[in-house]
């Protein structure tokens, strides 16, 4: 467990936030200017916060009133930044390696690790000048990584990528945490990135955090935080391959509110995976339709009502041993007379599961 | 003297040029360090008075060279305060030497060459540097390996434009160290005597013509290791 604690004032912009980061990946997320980049400069000690406390794991990084300030270069905070900021002189190879010689201690991560798992081994006698954007955030994320970091920060490291690129980089951030259990702390205005990588969010609006939890708690609630409306209501369902239905081109999910058909997942059967269920890919039928395209169908108790305005109405249902959430229009419940308790059926298209 | 060896130089000529490269190189390589350490300070670092030290190293640029000859020949003269301490410590007599001639040129070529270097440490990422302190570099490990092979095109500038206005310098070099052939008497104030002398004509041309020819080789010289150093630092 992490925690930050700090207040920072720029100008006429105050930063005071305060959240716990656990061993996963933390995403703070918040549009641009709500002071993610200071958070993270704050813990890799390249800016200095007024007062405040910043430990990763059982070291103090930073604290105000025990006067304890690492200096950057022996934090161990691997940075990856938006830009790369890739050394223009040095190969590949010696990027990567650059803060691994200058690593003390046990060094677990070494270089045939990082080069297999980031898919860099072609790239090692190359420039940065020749590799493409996708290219350079990966080797940007191993040069972080061999430098044995107690914690990996990322500063939006996507955002200068376009979608294709996007795309190319993600599968690999999203194998990171597992590969090399470091704590990740990363820094996003792209709700796509938070719904992929988070297993924790911190919601930042205007310097301050706005709500902070697990992904599922943070945007699980029928009173949705303002600031999580771009990640949209949905939950997470934790789950665990039972079968492949190769001819089909599906994956049999069991989770707590049913058995999912999702489409082909490349995992052994007995995999843990968790599936989130937006909201707004979950149809109500009162009576089980006939004839219809959609492959998952529950029987579900409507547990609670919400309008978070006049034309929309949330419900969260309990399905099966879970719980499920919809987001329809209001009229659409009016006209399905829907009521605490009611007794409906919950409609989930496969393709809306698609990873 | 025949017009088979009007291209040929008199020892004398050679004599000038030899002296020329060697009062410049020594005065490049003299203050080529000192030129990067305050290039890097003024860049980089954050002091009171850093506006005052700006004016002074610029000071020669814009002074008279008499006036900076006058001056170094207060100070550094066998009689002056530093010149005094030399000559007493180790020796060292500067005034109307060629050594001297190297200083005086390294003066009056000091702000150029720290101009140089300045514009190409501005121009190098601070970020780079931010990405190799949380890489652990401290702050002399980060110059070493990270600012100094960045700004390699900058020293290079900053050191041939120095060797070529230390080649030309003629005020502060014939105040400070005088115009004795063989030991002070470069290659601008030959071709002033020669201008002087009756019959000097020819020798003069010829030693003008030797300037150019070294300005230019010294231009040529300097775009091609300007862009050997482009290639290997990878800048775009």
């Amino acid at each position: 467990m992490s925690d930050v604690a700090i207040t920072k004032r720029l100008g006429t912009f105050t930063l005071d936030v305060a959240f716990e980061a656990g061993s996963g990946v933390t995403v703070l997320f918040g549009r641009s200017g709500a002071g993610k980049s200071t958070i993270v400069k704050a813990i890799a000690g390249l800016v200095n916060p007024d007062s405040g406390r910043i430990r990763i794991g059982n070291t103090i990084l930073f604290d105000s009133d025990k006067r304890i300030d690492v200096p950057a270069q022996r934090r161990g905070a691997g940075v990856v930044f938006q830009d790369g900021r890739l050394f223009p002189h040095l190969t590949v190879r010696e990027n990567l390696l650059y803060g691994f010689t200058r690593a003390r201690g046990e060094k677990p991560i070494d270089l045939a690790t990082v080069t297999g798992v980031l898919g860099l081994e072609e790239l090692l006698a190359r420039r940065p000048a020749t590799l493409s954007g996708g290219e350079r955030q990966r080797v940007a994320v191993g040069r972080a990584l061999l430098a044995q970091p107690r914690v990996l920060l990322m500063d939006e490291p996507l955002a200068s990528l376009d979608a294709a690129r996007k795309d190319e980089v993600l599968p690999y951030l999203e194998a990171l945490n597992a590969h090399f259990s470091i704590p990740v702390i990363y820094v996003t205005h792209d709700a796509g990135e938070v719904l992929r990588l988070a297993s924790d969010v911190v919601l930042l609006a205007n310097g301050t955090v706005a709500a902070s939890g697990t992904l599922n708690a943070v945007t699980s609630r029928l009173d949705l935080p303002p600031e999580a409306e771009a990640l949209g209501l949905g939950a997470v369902l934790e789950g665990r391959i039972d079968t492949h239905d190769a001819s089909a081109g599906l994956t049999h999910v069991a989770t707590p509110v049913g058995v999912f058909k999702v489409p082909l997942l490349a995992r052994e059967p007995g995999t843990r995976v968790a599936l989130r269920v937006n909201a707004r890919d979950v149809a109500i039928a009162l009576v089980r339709p006939e004839a219809i395209s959609v492959q998952n169908m529950f029987d579900a108790t409507v547990e609670e009502i919400r309008n978070p305005t006049p034309h929309v109405t949330r419900l969260a249902l309990h399905t099966g041993e879970g719980r499920l959430l919809a987001e329809l229009t209001a009229d659409a419940a009016r006209r399905l007379r829907l009521a605490p308790s009611s007794k409906v059926v919950a409609l989930v298209k496969s393709v809306a599961l698609a990873r | 003297m025949d017009s088979a060896n009007a291209f040929l130089l008199t020892s004398a000529e050679q004599q000038a040029l030899w002296l020329s490269l060697t009062v410049a190189l020594r005065s490049v390589a003299f203050s080529l360090p000192f030129a990067v350490a305050v290039a890097w300070f003024l860049s980089r670092a954050r002091f009171p008075g850093k506006t005052l030290i700006d004016g002074l190293v610029h000071l020669p640029l814009v002074l008279p060279p008499v006036v900076v000859g006058y001056l170094l020949l207060i100070g550094f003269g066998t009689r002056g305060p530093i010149g005094h301490w030399l000559l007493d410590t180790f020796g060292i007599r500067l005034a109307f030497t060629s050594e001297g001639a190297s200083l005086a040129t390294a003066v009056m070529a000091f702000p150029l060459m720290v101009r140089a270097m300045r514009l190409a440490l501005d121009a190098v990422d601070r970020g780079l540097e931010d990405a190799a302190r949380t890489l652990g570099a401290g702050a002399f490990d980060r110059f070493r390996t990270i600012t100094l092979p960045l700004m390699l095109p900058g020293i290079l500038a900053g050191g041939i434009v120095a060797f070529a206005a230390s080649l030309g310098e003629f005020g502060a070099v014939i105040t400070f160290a005088s115009n004795i052939p063989g030991e002070t008497q470069t290659l601008p104030l030959a071709i002033y005597q020669a201008i002087q002398t009756p019959d000097g004509d020819a020798m003069a041309a010829r030693l003008a013509l030797l300037s150019i020819i070294l300005a230019f080789a010294g231009l040529i010289l300097s775009e091609y290791f300007a862009r050997r150093i482009k290639a290997m630092t990878g800048a775009t």
